[in-house]
């Protein structure tokens, strides 16, 4: 397990690193200019600057800086704002997002199981079919829509919750709500298929014969067993709710670091545009790291022995 | 069993609580931010939104508007300006402009002081301004001083600081020489870059500005609170000369980017005041007869580019011939729809002219014509040897409201010339490489005044820095060139009309339509005005 897990880390060290390098490429070979103004710069105006950044050494000088830098966990300034840097934006921004994303995911697996395991159980009835209608609501509707219709209702016409920010928990609440529908509809869909199943095998037909309780039966062997993919799936979608919620932010005006990606992007912000790449893809790889790791702890027919493949 | 199902419930339903527990805790109440003058004790708070986090509060180093709306209320230049727009003395009490126009003499008004108590001496502002020239600052709107004599040679490297034109010769004396006669110097002086710092705090804590406990500054109100991509607040500076006539307590800035959650908050009662509207609101407003809604003038135009180097948009007549051919009225009216007029000239209103209004003196400078256009394209294509216009295309950067424009533009184009032409947009900053580089037929673009005069419009000078159209004119350069070294007002506007007439008789852009200034304010707020170059303004602003 300890060399599994060492296996794992140097890799996700080399992917990183990977990220890093191509982001670096990319971000220097796309045509686009971080100082460019309606009007010509005068050429003093831009030679200061580009010296003020160290943008007029070679390209290499700059990676290998950076690239020490960031093994410092400097990620350097922002190159248009010079109020707060790229590791202030990170620190201020990365508890932010993660907390409304772990928020959602909370809701998500908490309303998305209960509505999967209801339906598959009252297959073609009534509870099913609900349960389908809001699974594919949160498939089709996309969030930002349903976060404005959540507003004029909740904030603007019954005044339960504030309309934006994120000052206090009732804040949290609504964009949670809109950020946590499509992941809610997914793992609903998900688990009616599993525990359908699962319900279909032979070892719940066995514990039925013996006379176990249905409600015994579904808890103990069904669900367990249908939790599965459900698990699979839980480290991507945790990351795509932590890393996918820009609209969400922007929309709720939540301080996360969804903007700070989009806005890095549209501003030529070398600087922002790497620290957040090396954060985002950090949490994608730490986060399939323990999905991993959880997969061969939850079932134990998986062994680890994949790395001597 | 049963009891272990309602215990998994339970503790899901315990974690949601603790998550949401975790985040209240730890937070201020939501009360302050929410409705009405929301403090408790019955000051008077006004709520705004900043649309952004300012990328700077240091005078030196701000970029736009992001950062100006909170520095005209924290900072104040020598001038400042009236509702009305007229320039008034701010730290200066007086000034003295000598004959030939190149030195100016300010004195400054008794008594100045800092948010911190420090006197405000002349020196702070001869400081503040060879800071902001120092090359090492790299200061992006250093080139705003290029008008101080050495201004540019020091940003440049090329002089030295103690040869650029300002001193202070005492403690109340600036006197400040400029390159060439700039009548419009003035109103440069209540624009940020020429704010004064505190020089005793920039040497002692270069980090200053970056942080609301040492933020130090010398206008109506002092930054108490800067909470980094969440809010910041001002409160009345109790050392600013005038405070008897500031009537607000403290002012919230929320900073929220998205126009449609901002005017949300309006509407739900958590902000004063809405600035700016997203589009569809400002359309549903204009002709609404709301009393909340103020529609300001703004010292800006929008227009396209024609690459006159780039066949056929070379020939004036293909260029006159498009800018002929489209409908403003019908852009302003039904596209925009913010109440903008649309331009047959490139000068907004709201500039003097030598007397009265100078786009009121100029008029439009040429009609809509669909026929003549349409004859004046037959014209011009046959002067380049073509039959038809070959295939164009119009770069906009990617925006909804720019796209429908370009749409409708290119609707008129095809029923009232039978052209066809293709629509392309860019990310902004693609787009500006792409107009420095020459790379397209025509561009979207457009422009805000820096200072009240002509001037700021005149941009189409050869080899400009604002000139994307590459277009070249000798007469229009030798007018401004009239135009920049006279004093005389008469004879300065008399140039300026002539430079715009020659300009805009070639079309090297095609104006579509000046911009204005809608905004919402709530009913029980008073004296907020739009300055025609500033974003709303609440200095002197009250709140019932």
């Amino acid at each position: 397990m300890l060399r599994y897990t060492l296996n794992r880390f140097k890799w996700a060290i080399i992917t990183l690193w990977a990220v890093i390098t191509l982001t670096f490429i990319i971000m220097h070979t796309i045509p686009g200019n971080p100082f460019a103004k309606e009007g010509a710069m005068p050429p003093a105006v831009y030679e200061n600057l580009q010296v003020h950044y160290g943008l007029d050494k070679p390209l290499l000088t700059q990676y290998g800086n950076y690239l020490l830098e960031v093994v410092q966990f400097d990620f350097g300034p922002s190159l248009k704002s010079s109020s707060i840097s790229v590791n202030d934006y990170i620190l201020k921004g990365f508890p932010v997002s993660l907390h409304l994303g772990a928020q959602a995911l909370v809701i998500a697996i908490f309303f998305g199981l209960i509505l999967g395991v209801v339906a598959s159980l009252k297959r073609n009835k009534w509870p099913d079919y609900l349960s389908m209608i809001i699974a594919i609501v949160g498939i089709s509707v996309p969030n930002f829509i349903l976060a404005t219709i959540l507003i004029n209702y909740f904030a603007i016409k019954w005044n339960i919750f504030p309309v934006a920010t994120w000052a206090t928990w009732q804040h949290t609440i609504l964009p949670s709500i809109a950020l946590s529908m499509m992941p809610l509809a997914f793992i609903a869909r998900l688990m009616r298929t599993s525990m359908l199943e699962v319900m279909g095998q032979d070892y719940i037909l066995t514990a039925k014969a013996k006379g176990l309780k249905r409600s015994g039966v579904i808890i103990k062997h069904a669900i367990r067993n249908a939790l599965l993919p459900i698990i699979t799936i839980l480290g991507i979608l945790t990351a795509n709710i932590v890393t996918g919620s820009f609209i969400i932010e922007r929309i709720f005006g939540i301080p996360g670091m969804g903007d700070m990606f989009v806005k890095g992007i549209s501003n030529r912000d070398y600087p922002v545009i790497l620290g957040s790449t090396i954060v985002y893809s950090a949490v994608l790889i730490l986060l399939i790291f323990i999905v991993d790791i959880a997969y061969t702890l939850i079932d134990p027919r998986i062994k680890v022995t994949g790395e001597k493949k | 069993m049963k009891k272990s199902k309602f215990s998994v419930l339970a503790l899901l339903m315990a974690i949601m609580l603790m998550l949401a527990a975790c985040n209240g805790g730890s937070k201020e109440t939501s009360n302050e931010k929410e409705g009405g003058s929301g403090d408790s004790s019955g000051s008077k708070v006004l709520n705004v939104n900043n649309s952004s986090e300012p990328g700077s509060l240091h005078p030196a180093n701000a970029q736009g508007t992001h950062e100006s709306w909170i520095l005209e209320h924290t900072f104040e230049g020598l001038t400042k300006k009236t509702e009305e727009g007229k320039i008034v003395p701010g730290s200066a009490e007086s000034w003295e402009i000598s004959e030939d126009g190149l030195t100016w003499t300010f004195k400054l008004k008794d008594g100045l002081k800092w948010s911190n108590g420090d006197p405000l001496t002349a020196n702070d502002f001869e400081y503040a301004w060879k800071y902001a020239l120092k090359p090492e600052t790299a200061a992006d709107y250093a080139y705003q001083l290029y008008y101080l004599k050495g201004g540019e040679a020091y940003n440049s490297k090329k002089g030295k600081e103690e040869d650029v034109g300002v001193k202070a010769t005492d403690e109340h004396t600036l006197v400040v020489t400029l390159e060439q006669p700039t009548p419009y110097f003035l109103d440069l002086t209540s624009f940020y870059t020429f704010y004064p710092i505190n020089k005793k705090v920039q040497e002692e804590n270069p980090k200053w500005a970056l942080d609301a406990k040492t933020h130090v500054s010398n206008g109506p109100f002092k930054l108490t609170e800067w909470k980094h991509k969440e809010s910041l607040k001002i409160e009345k500076n109790e050392n600013y000369y005038d405070k008897d006539k500031i009537k607000l307590d403290a002012v919230n800035f929320a900073l929220i980017e998205d126009e449609n959650t901002a005017w949300q908050m309006y509407q739900s009662g958590e902000l004063d005041i809405a600035y700016p509207l997203p589009v569809d609101v400002q359309g549903q407003l204009v002709n609404s007869g709301d009393k909340e809604f103020k529609n300001g003038a703004e010292l800006a135009v929008y227009y396209y580019n024609f690459n006159t180097e780039v066949k056929p948009f070379n020939n004036a007549k293909v260029r006159k011939a498009l800018s002929m051919a489209i409908n403003r009225k019908e852009i302003t009216e039904n596209v925009a729809q913010g109440g903008q007029k649309p331009a047959f000239g490139v000068v907004p209103p709201g500039i003097p002219d030598a007397t009265g209004d100078f786009q009121e003196n100029t008029g439009d400078l040429f009609e809509e014509n669909a026929a003549e256009a349409k004859k004046l394209l037959k014209e011009g294509l046959a002067e380049e040897g073509m039959k038809e216009l070959p295939e164009f295309s119009i770069l906009y950067n990617t925006l909804d409201s720019h796209k429908k424009i370009a749409e409708a533009v290119q609707g008129m184009w095809r029923d009232n010339l039978g052209v066809e032409v293709t629509l392309e947009n860019a990310e902004f900053q693609v787009k500006l490489d792409r107009e420095k580089a020459g790379d397209f037929e025509i561009s979207r673009a457009g422009w805000v005044g820096d200072y009240v005069d002509p001037m700021t419009f005149m941009l189409w000078e050869t080899d400009g820095a604002y000139n994307d159209a590459g277009w070249s004119n000798k007469e229009y350069d030798s007018l401004l060139k009239e135009a920049k070294s006279t004093m005389e007002p008469k004879e300065r506007m008399t140039a300026l009309h002539k430079a715009e007439e020659v300009m805009i008789e070639e079309m090297p852009i095609l104006p579509v339509y000046f911009y204005t200034k809608p905004y919402m304010v709530k009913s029980n707020v008073t004296g907020v005005y739009a300055p025609i170059n500033a974003y709303p303004n609440f200095i002197y602003a009250d709140k019932k």
